[in-house]
């Protein structure tokens, strides 16, 4: 493979899934992100407690991704051969623990919008530096 | 609001600017990047065959020669996306998985005729076609590809394919897909299946051992390896042309429980019987089968023997073109250049080779157009990535010196059983193998 460029790894990723796939699931990660920016602008603030919520969802993520790919290439647990698989494969699970966290968050701030819990939360860990919370 | 979280919302929009700005600038031109700058010229270029490595070079010629009228040769409708044919002949994917349409890779300003060449002139420099149509060129590409020789083995057509125990993926997609008919009534019957590779050279040489490997697996996976006997017969004396690929298949064979018998080629087929017989130093063998895989004896088409651009004394009855290993060019005509299956040289019958000659012929090509040397070389790279189960292969790269040259070194080690590389056979090489078709990779 000589050159690993964007397009390259466009054309790839749409052999994979199948054009329609990859990019509706293209336009959702887009969606989420844009989402997600939005909720932390609109409340200033991470909110701990959904966070916290948001974390717990990490391994449901990173499971379902690594058997999503598995899925689609006819693969299992058992093909992972040497060390540059298990990075692969950590890889994939990141991703899908960091995509689903954002995803919960996300939905969790749209649903329940700047909870009191949160506020209070924010007011008990102040900023770390010392100084009063708000 | 706490100056924490302004900073850090400010630091988190001025990443995310950063972020975007990043994703926005252009990737590398693909296009420019690869090859050179574009040359004036008015030269007539005749292209014959667009497969792989055809098509590709009417991509990147069209590309680099401003003026020139290029014209390509071929009578096939479709174009066959062969690196997935073991793909099918093991049930993996389907038949229409490797089958697209030859204009789908062709610039638009490229002419395409659609007919047979039955005679190339060296000399006066014309390529007719069975159709009766005669071209001028300046430049010729020579990348028919080649031929399989059914006929060579008695008893032996392709309608036989798909029944009786009878596979041949390399015969075509529909073929493909009857082998996995066949093989499939093995995985689930058991008995014992011969697999076979012919004594020219062909192309791809791992995809004997990879239909193997592939049925191996299927057969564990259906619980049903134990009442099933798998051979291994090859005319050659070892297992695979590079002797540090031979050594580990060789390994993989008896981890497998692969018996091999070396020095046997596959002369005749009685069908009704199931009975292969093979040609071996002590005279002919007959061997029982319930699954019999065939790949013919492969060949230049006869064209390029006929019009004389073969060599005469290497490869003696197998017609390839006779050109310099190193320029691709041909070595008695300065003007034709060979690339894929139809060149005479040591190794390479492989798409990836196909990759590392295109650009060696479009820079000889081009420099010539005006008058000039070109200055690229190839080095016999040839790539097989080497599936041993469904889920793992081995991607082995070598060049003409057998020295394995990966193109990922400590990252993916050769000769080992990766998941990488079956992600990357399965999944990755389809749209690498198209990018290069466009005259991208």
């Amino acid at each position: 493979m000589e050159d690993l460029t964007p397009q390259t790894m466009i054309a790839v990723f749409e052999e994979m899934f199948g054009a329609v796939l990859f990019w509706a699931m293209v336009a959702a990660a887009v969606i989420i992100t844009l989402a997600y920016i939005y909720v932390l602008i609109r409340d200033k603030r991470v909110g701990m407690r959904k966070f916290l919520i948001a974390q717990l969802f990490m391994p449901v993520g990173a499971v379902a991704a690594v058997w999503f790919v598995m899925v689609m290439t006819d693969s299992a647990l058992r093909d992972i051969g040497g060390p540059v698989d298990v990075i692969v494969l950590l890889g994939i699970a990141a991703l899908g623990a960091v995509g689903i966290a954002i995803l919960v968050y996300t939905v969790e701030a749209l649903a329940f919008g700047r909870t009191t819990e949160d506020q209070r939360d924010g007011a008990k860990s102040g900023n770390g530096l010392g100084q009063p919370a708000e | 609001m706490p100056q924490d979280f302004d900073s850090t919302r400010r630091a988190f929009l001025a990443m995310a600017a950063a972020g975007g700005a990043l994703a926005a600038l252009p990737s590398s031109d693909a296009r420019a990047a690869v090859g050179g700058p574009s040359v004036q010229t008015n030269a007539k270029v005749v292209i014959i065959g667009a497969g792989a490595a055809g098509s590709a070079l009417a991509n990147r010629l069209r590309n680099r020669l401003e003026g020139a009228e290029i014209t390509i040769v071929d009578p096939s409708v479709r174009h066959i996306y062969q690196p997935g044919m073991t793909l099918v002949a093991a049930g993996l994917k389907p038949a229409d998985y490797v089958i697209s349409q030859t204009t789908d890779w062709l610039p638009a300003a490229v002419r395409l005729l659609p007919e047979r060449v039955a005679m190339v002139d060296g000399e006066a420099q014309t390529v007719a076609t069975e159709e009766g149509t005669t071209l001028d060129y300046d430049f010729l590409v020579l990348s028919p590809g080649l031929v399989l020789d059914h006929d060579a083995i008695e008893g032996f057509s392709l309608d036989m394919v798909g029944q009786n125990g009878i596979g041949a993926l390399y015969a075509g997609p529909e073929y493909a897909a009857r082998t996995w008919e066949a093989a499939s009534q093995f995985v689930e019957n058991g008995g014992r299946g011969i697999f076979t590779r012919p004594a020219t050279e062909m192309k791809c040489a791992g995809a004997p051992l990879k239909h193997t490997f592939l049925i191996d697996d299927l057969l564990r996976r259906a619980n049903n390896r134990e009442n099933a006997e798998i051979v291994y017969a090859a005319p050659q004396g070892g297992l695979f042309g590079v002797p540090i690929v031979a050594e580990k298949v060789r390994m993989l064979f008896d981890d497998r429980g692969v018996e091999t018998q070396m020095q046997r080629t596959l002369t005749s087929i009685d069908a009704s019987r199931k009975i292969a017989t093979f040609e071996t130093a002590d005279g002919p063998v007959e061997e029982g089968y319930d699954y019999l895989h065939v790949i013919p004896p492969q060949r230049a088409p006869d064209f390029v023997v006929q019009s004389g651009l073969h060599w005469e004394d290497r490869w003696v009855g197998q017609g390839w073109a006779e050109v310099d290993p190193y320029t691709l060019r041909h070595r008695r005509y300065p003007n034709i250049f060979a690339a894929g299956d139809i060149a005479g040289v040591p190794k390479g019958k492989t798409a990836a080779s196909v990759k590392w000659q295109v650009p060696v012929v479009e820079d000889h090509l081009v420099a010539a157009t005006q008058g000039q040397e070109g200055t690229a070389t190839y080095d016999g790279y040839t790539s097989c990535p080497m599936i041993t189960r469904i889920g793992r292969a081995m991607l082995i790269e070598f060049d003409y010196n057998n020295d394995l040259v990966p193109s990922f070194p400590g990252v993916i080690a050769p000769l080992e059983e990766l998941w990488i590389s079956w992600l990357m056979k399965e999944v990755a090489l389809k749209a690498t193998y198209n990018a290069m078709l466009r005259g991208m990779a």
